[in-house]
């Protein structure tokens, strides 16, 4: 323990994190294992409402890790233990008394393949909002289904066929049906694990721009490995590596002058 | 792990290599015309003039070049941090080099003309001037190819010099023309001469911050007085 409290004492990380004004979402002292092994190492961040914040780093380095750590997707995992707490507005996560069914409503998730349910769009749509409940009659689940269609940016394209099934769409088309699935049931954060990595790059364009839209509404997390990506849809970035968050801090300072030797050789593609 | 390593794409590092050569070889080539231009005015040298006029075009066609290589890196390449700003600076070195040789070819033209009317003694000021900024120019280069910070805040700092010895210039111009407006011509070109040399002594301490930027990601911290006050110089016509 008292090496992994040195290693992250260091990280400049840990001072930057504390600056964060009025954070949705913060994780602190977090630490996750796999097993025996270590996955992260100590993580603070704090993560700011209303904004997009990225992370970057190469494979394994934890990203998507922490990514799941922030909804409890790594619940689901054997052997998958999460020390340290993450609170979303000052409410622990990780408490006994959260119902997790509850928190994934609050906390959505897109992934990095569209993942339709074969059922019609309409249906994808309205998925949440019937579970959790959140329409009296069908009039208002009919409104709740445009409204995240429209927010979403694809109510344009599928008013006409509803009906038809969701996975009969092209995979930008998709990905954005997954993402309207994802905000019809009214969530205060959005995460997503590559949600462009499987898109051509006109529909990774819509999508990037939909993201910039939904800020204003929700507070996103986004794991890309598109650099360019992060550096485009991003107001914060944050850069894993072993396990351990580098360095965070505003976007355009971490890709024009990062602090760190190891931020600065990931981002410039030198072998790092 | 350090900035110092190779990228995983070798030809990313030839070309900022590429960059790098283009920038010092301009350099090199303006301190040499700020060399040829100020001696071909005091020895009142036409034909080395002449050579001065013709080698800026070799300036302008590196820039030319090095724009073309710069544009294409960003497209191709997206640098980022520490080679971002490698590209960037180049960019904004480049025009600045290209103007320190645009004035040194206008000296050269200016000592043509010169040489066609008898010598003035103010004249006597100017070489000072100029090997003053050819050093600075050095040294300004030197802290570019190492990259080091506190080379390009010292250079910087020398260009207060030659602002002190143009204020002096210029009063003695004036003065000078004054007592003896036959010499009016020859004053007026020293003036302009002075005042090139002056610029390049500007053009210097830009690549100095921008070489400051490249290093460090920051700006350089203090502005530094201005010390040019000719603009708001009068003499009194007593």
């Amino acid at each position: 323990m008292s090496e992994i409290q040195t290693r992250t004492a260091d990280a400049p990380a840990v001072e930057q994190a504390a600056a964060v004004p009025d954070p949705k979402l913060t994780a602190t002292d977090l630490d996750v294992f796999y097993g025996q092994k270590q996955a992260l190492f100590g993580i603070r961040l704090g993560i700011p409402a209303n904004q997009v914040t990225s992370f970057i780093g190469p494979s394994g380095c934890g990203k998507s890790t922490f990514l799941r750590c922030l909804n409890r997707m790594n619940d689901t995992i054997e052997g998958c233990r999460v020390e340290g707490t993450i609170t979303l507005d000052d409410q622990d996560i990780y408490d006994r008394k959260i119902d997790v069914v509850q928190l994934r409503a609050r906390i959505g998730m897109v992934f990095q393949k569209p993942n339709p349910f074969p059922k019609s769009i309409f249906d994808n749509v309205a998925y949440g909002p019937r579970i959790h409940g959140l329409s009296r009659d069908r009039t208002e689940l009919e409104e709740i289904v445009h409204v995240s269609l429209e927010k979403a940016g694809l109510l344009k394209e599928v008013k006409d066929r509803l009906e038809e099934p969701g996975t009969g769409l092209s995979g930008g088309q998709q990905q954005r049906l997954c993402i309207a699935r994802a905000i019809a049931v009214s969530p205060e954060v959005i995460l997503m694990d590559e949600p462009c990595s499987a898109l051509d790059p006109i529909a990774t364009a819509k999508i990037e721009e939909l993201i910039d839209e939904l800020r204003s509404n929700f507070t996103i997390v986004i794991v890309t490995h598109s650099m360019q990506q992060a550096a485009r849809v991003s107001q914060r970035t944050a850069f894993f590596h072993l396990g351990e968050l580098v360095e965070w801090g505003e976007t355009p300072q971490i890709f024009t002058s990062p602090s760190d030797p190891r931020t600065q050789d990931y981002i410039t593609g030198r072998i790092g | 792990m350090n900035g110092e390593n190779t990228h995983i794409v070798s030809a990313f590092d030839q070309e900022l290599a590429k960059l790098n050569d283009i920038i010092i070889q301009m350099g090199g080539l303006a301190e040499a015309q700020i060399n040829s231009s100020i001696h071909a005015v005091i020895k009142r040298d036409t034909e080395r003039a002449g050579i001065v006029v013709e080698g800026d075009k070799k300036i302008d066609q590196l820039e030319r070049e090095l724009e073309e290589l710069a544009v294409k890196v960003l497209a191709l390449r997206q640098p980022m941090a520490s080679d971002l700003r490698a590209v960037v600076g180049a960019l904004k070195i480049s025009s600045d080099i290209e103007r320190i040789g645009d004035y040194a070819k206008n000296i050269a033209k200016r000592a043509i003309a010169l040489a066609q009317v008898p010598p003035v003694e103010p004249l006597r000021s100017v070489p000072r001037m100029g090997w003053l900024v050819q050093q600075i120019m050095k040294q300004t280069l030197d802290a570019y190819i190492t990259r080091d910070p506190a080379a390009a805040t010292e250079a910087w700092q020398r260009d207060a010099e030659v602002d002190d010895l143009y204020n002096s210039l210029f009063r003695e111009l004036l003065t000078y023309m004054m007592e003896d407006p036959r010499t009016i011509t020859a004053c007026t070109h020293v003036l302009f001469i002075a005042k090139n040399i002056e610029r390049m002594g500007d053009h210097a301490t830009n690549i100095c911050e921008i070489v400051h930027f490249m290093a460090t990601g920051k700006a350089m911290p203090e502005d530094r007085k201005k010390t040019d006050t000719t603009s708001f110089t009068v003499v009194d016509k007593t």
